[in-house]
C-alpha cells in the first residue's frame, strides 16, 4: 500500500489531478488497466480468495445436509452468526446505493470517483446477505414459500411476518441496485467497446452497451432516469434497513422492542458501508494506480462522514441505555447491566472502542489524510459493527425474561466458517469485477474535469 | 434527398459554436454525440420531452396498488387467519411490501421507457461506420446536421466553425 500520498493538487482542480483533467486522460487512466496484463498481484489475490469461495459453498452444502445444529445456536439463543452476518452484509450493501444516490441528489461531484465500485460492492454484499436468512431457515428447500403463488395447499404467506418483509425488501433492493448500477454503466461499456483491442471484447462490451452512441437524446434521458432512480433509491435503502431493524423491533424481547431500531440500523448501515468503501477505494487506488482520480481529498471527506456517523451511533447507543433505564422495566434495566458487565462484556467494550472511541481520531485532518490510519480505523469500524450486530442478537437472547433460560453462545468451527468465508467470497467477486468493468465512472469523471477546468 | 453531414469537433465549445452557426444559417441540427452529458444540449436541439417520469409513476403506483390488493385479498378474503389478535386487515404493516416492490417496479418501468425512447438496444447504426466515430464515447464531439438550404455550402461552414472532419452520412 502506498504510504505517502501524492502532493496536493493545484487549487483549481479539487477532485482530480491536473495532469489527468482531460477526456483522454480520464479514459486512459480508467479503461486501460482493464485491457493490459492482469499482473501478479491480481492473480495472487484471486488465488488467495478462491479457497474461501470454495470453502463457503462446501460449508453451505454441509449445512444443507446436516442442518443448522452445526452452529453454536441452542434452544435459547436461536439466532447466531447467520443473522448477525445478514444484518452486517446488508448494511454494507446499503451503503453503495445510498452513497451514490444521496451524493447524486445533493450534487456532490466527488462521488464520480467512488460511485461505481461502491455500487458494485452493494450488489455483491446484498447477494451474500440474501443467502444468510435462507441458510438459517432450517428447511431451506421451502424458501420459495415466502412468495405468493397459486399452490395446491391453498396457502398464502403471512404478511404480518418480518421474514416476509425481509424477503420482499431484499429481492426488490437487489434488483433495483442491479438496474441502478447497470443504467449508469451503459455509457462506460460503450467506451470499452470502442477502446478494446480485442474482437471478443468488442462483441461482449458491445452487446452490453446496447448500441449506445452518446447522443444528446440518450444523455438527457439517461440523466432523467438516473436522478429519478436516485430519488427513489434513498427512501428504498432507508426502508430496507429499517425492515431489517423491524426483524428485532417487531418482537417482544427486552433490548429489541425499541422504536429507535429502524433509524439506528440505517445509520449503522451507512457507517459500516462507508468504512468498507474506504477500504475498497484504497485497494483500487493502489491496484490500478488511480491516485490522480481518487485523491486524498476523497479520503478526507469520507473520513468526515465516518466521524459524523460515529457520533450518531454513540448517540443511538446512549439513547438505548437511557431508555432502558428511564422506561423502568426491570428486564430492560437488567439487560443494559448485562451488556456492560455480563458474559459478553469484553466484546461490548470492544464494540464501543471500535465504533465510538477510535473513530474520534478523525477529528484530526492528519488522520483523515493518512491512508494507514484511515484504513486501520475503517477496519476497526467494520469489526465494531459486526460485534454490534452479534451482540444485539446474543445479549437479548441470552438474557431474556426467563432467568431459567439464560444461556451462552459458544462458537463452533462452522460459526467461524460462516463469518470468514463470505469475506473471501466477496473479495473474489470484487476482484473479478475490477478486471471486467471500469471501476470508476468515466463519463462522470469527464464531466467533472470539464467543470473543474471551467471553474 | 437532403444531405446529412457528421462534423467532428475537438471540444464542447467548438461543438456549441458550430451548432449556433448551422442553425443561424437555416439548416437543422439533428443530433449531437458527446463523451459526457452536456447540460442543455437536448434543449438546444429542440428535442421533445421524455415521458420517463410519468411512466415510472404509473408503473410504481400500479404495482404497489396490486401488491396491497393482493395482501388484502389473501389476508381478509381468501385465507383469513387471526394471528396474535391482530385485525385481518392489518393495513399498517401491509404497506411495507407495496413500498418495496413499488420502487423496484418504478425503476424497471423507467428503464424500459428509457430504452424505448432512445431506441435501445440497437444492434447497429449507420453512424458506427463513420471512421473515427468511436471517439464519440471517448474524447470527440460530433454534430449531425441536415442541409435544408442549398444556397449555402454547409460543408464549408462546418469547416469554418472548427470541425476537424466532415463526413456525409447516408441513411441505411
Amino acid at each position: 500500500m502506498s504510504q505517502v500520498l501524492i502532493p496536493s493538487d493545484p487549487p483549481t482542480h479539487r477532485w482530480i489531478a491536473s495532469s489527468l483533467a482531460r477526456d483522454v486522460g480520464v479514459t486512459q487512466a480508467v479503461a486501460d488497466p482493464v485491457f493490459t496484463s492482469f499482473g501478479r498481484t491480481w492473480w495472487l489475490a484471486l488465488l488467495a480468495s478462491l479457497p474461501f469461495a470454495i470453502w463457503l459453498f462446501c460449508a453451505i452444502g454441509w449445512l444443507f445436509y446436516q442442518g443448522i445444529g452445526i452452529w453454536g445456536i441452542n434452544s435459547t439463543i436461536v439466532w447466531g452468526v447467520a443473522i448477525a452476518n445478514y444484518v452486517w452484509w446488508i448494511g454494507i450493501g446499503n451503503a453503495g446505493t445510498l452513497i451514490s444516490a444521496m451524493l447524486l441528489l445533493t450534487r456532490q461531484k466527488w462521488r464520480a470517483s467512488i460511485n461505481r465500485f461502491a455500487e458494485a460492492m452493494t450488489l455483491f454484499a446484498v447477494a451474500i446477505a440474501g443467502l444468510m436468512p435462507i441458510i438459517h431457515l432450517g428447511r431451506p428447500i421451502y424458501a420459495y414459500w415466502l412468495a405468493p403463488y397459486p399452490n395446491t395447499m391453498a396457502l398464502w404467506p403471512q404478511w404480518r411476518s418480518a421474514l416476509v418483509w425481509d424477503f420482499w425488501a431484499i429481492v426488490s433492493y437487489l434488483l433495483f441496485s442491479i438496474l441502478f448500477w447497470y443504467v449508469s454503466l451503459i455509457p462506460d461499456l460503450a467506451t470499452m467497446r470502442d477502446r478494446t483491442p480485442y474482437r471478443a471484447g468488442q462483441l461482449i462490451y458491445g452487446a452490453f452497451a446496447l448500441g449506445w452512441r452518446g447522443s444528446a437524446r440518450e444523455w438527457s434521458r439517461l440523466q432523467t432516469l438516473h436522478t429519478t432512480m436516485a430519488a427513489l433509491g434513498v427512501p428504498l435503502v432507508c426502508s430496507v434497513h429499517s425492515i431489517v431493524g423491524l426483524d428485532f423491533a417487531a418482537s417482544l424481547m427486552p433490548g429489541w422492542q425499541e422504536s429507535i431500531f429502524p433509524p439506528y440500523f440505517v445509520v449503522g448501515a451507512m457507517y459500516s458501508g462507508f468504512a468498507m468503501v474506504v477500504l475498497l477505494a484504497a485497494a483500487i487506488r493502489w491496484g490500478f494506480g488511480l491516485q490522480a482520480i481518487i485523491t486524498r481529498r476523497h479520503f478526507d471527506v469520507m473520513g468526515r462522514v465516518l466521524l459524523m456517523a460515529s457520533i450518531v451511533m454513540f448517540y443511538s447507543y446512549a439513547t438505548e441505555w437511557f431508555m432502558g433505564w428511564y422506561g423502568g422495566e426491570h428486564s430492560d434495566r437488567e439487560l443494559v447491566r448485562f451488556e456492560f458487565t455480563g458474559t459478553y462484556a469484553p466484546l461490548f467494550w470492544a464494540l464501543l472502542a471500535c465504533n465510538c472511541a477510535i473513530p474520534q481520531l478523525l477529528w484530526w485532518p492528519t488522520a483523515r489524510r493518512s491512508l494507514p490510519i484511515l484504513i486501520a480505523i475503517a477496519v476497526a469500524i467494520n469489526v465494531g459493527m459486526w460485534l454490534e450486530r452479534i451482540l444485539i442478537v446474543w445479549n437479548t437472547l441470552s438474557h431474556g425474561y426467563m432467568p431459567s433460560l439464560w444461556r451462552t453462545f459458544h462458537f463452533t468451527f462452522w460459526d467461524w466458517t460462516f463469518l470468514i468465508a463470505p469475506l473471501g467470497f466477496f473479495a473474489f467477486l470484487f476482484l473479478l469485477f475490477v478486471r471486467v468493468v471500469p471501476s470508476v465512472s468515466m463519463f462522470d469523471m469527464r464531466e467533472l474535469s470539464h467543470e473543474e477546468r471551467a471553474a | 434527398m437532403t444531405e446529412r453531414l457528421l462534423a467532428e469537433f475537438r471540444d464542447d465549445r467548438a461543438l456549441q459554436a458550430g451548432l449556433q452557426l448551422v442553425r443561424g444559417a437555416g439548416h437543422s441540427a439533428l443530433e449531437a454525440f458527446t463523451p459526457y452529458p452536456i447540460e442543455g444540449l437536448a434543449e438546444q436541439l429542440a428535442q421533445d420531452r421524455s415521458m420517463i417520469r410519468p411512466v415510472m409513476l404509473i408503473g410504481g403506483a400500479g404495482t404497489a396498488a396490486f401488491a396491497l390488493l393482493l395482501q388484502w385479498y389473501s389476508a381478509v378474503m381468501n385465507y383469513p387467519i387471526v394471528s396474535g389478535g391482530r385485525p385481518l386487515n392489518s393495513w399498517q404493516v401491509f404497506l411495507l411490501v407495496p413500498f418495496e416492490v413499488g420502487v423496484f417496479a418504478a425503476a424497471l418501468a423507467g428503464v424500459i421507457a428509457f430504452f424505448h425512447s432512445c431506441g435501445l438496444p440497437r444492434l447497429h447504426d449507420s453512424l458506427f461506420a463513420v471512421p473515427g466515430f468511436e471517439r464519440a464515447t471517448q474524447d470527440r464531439y460530433f454534430l449531425l446536421v441536415a442541409a435544408e438550404d442549398t444556397s449555402t455550402d454547409l460543408r464549408a461552414m462546418l469547416r469554418d466553425a472548427g470541425a476537424l472532419g466532415v463526413t456525409e452520412v447516408r441513411a441505411p
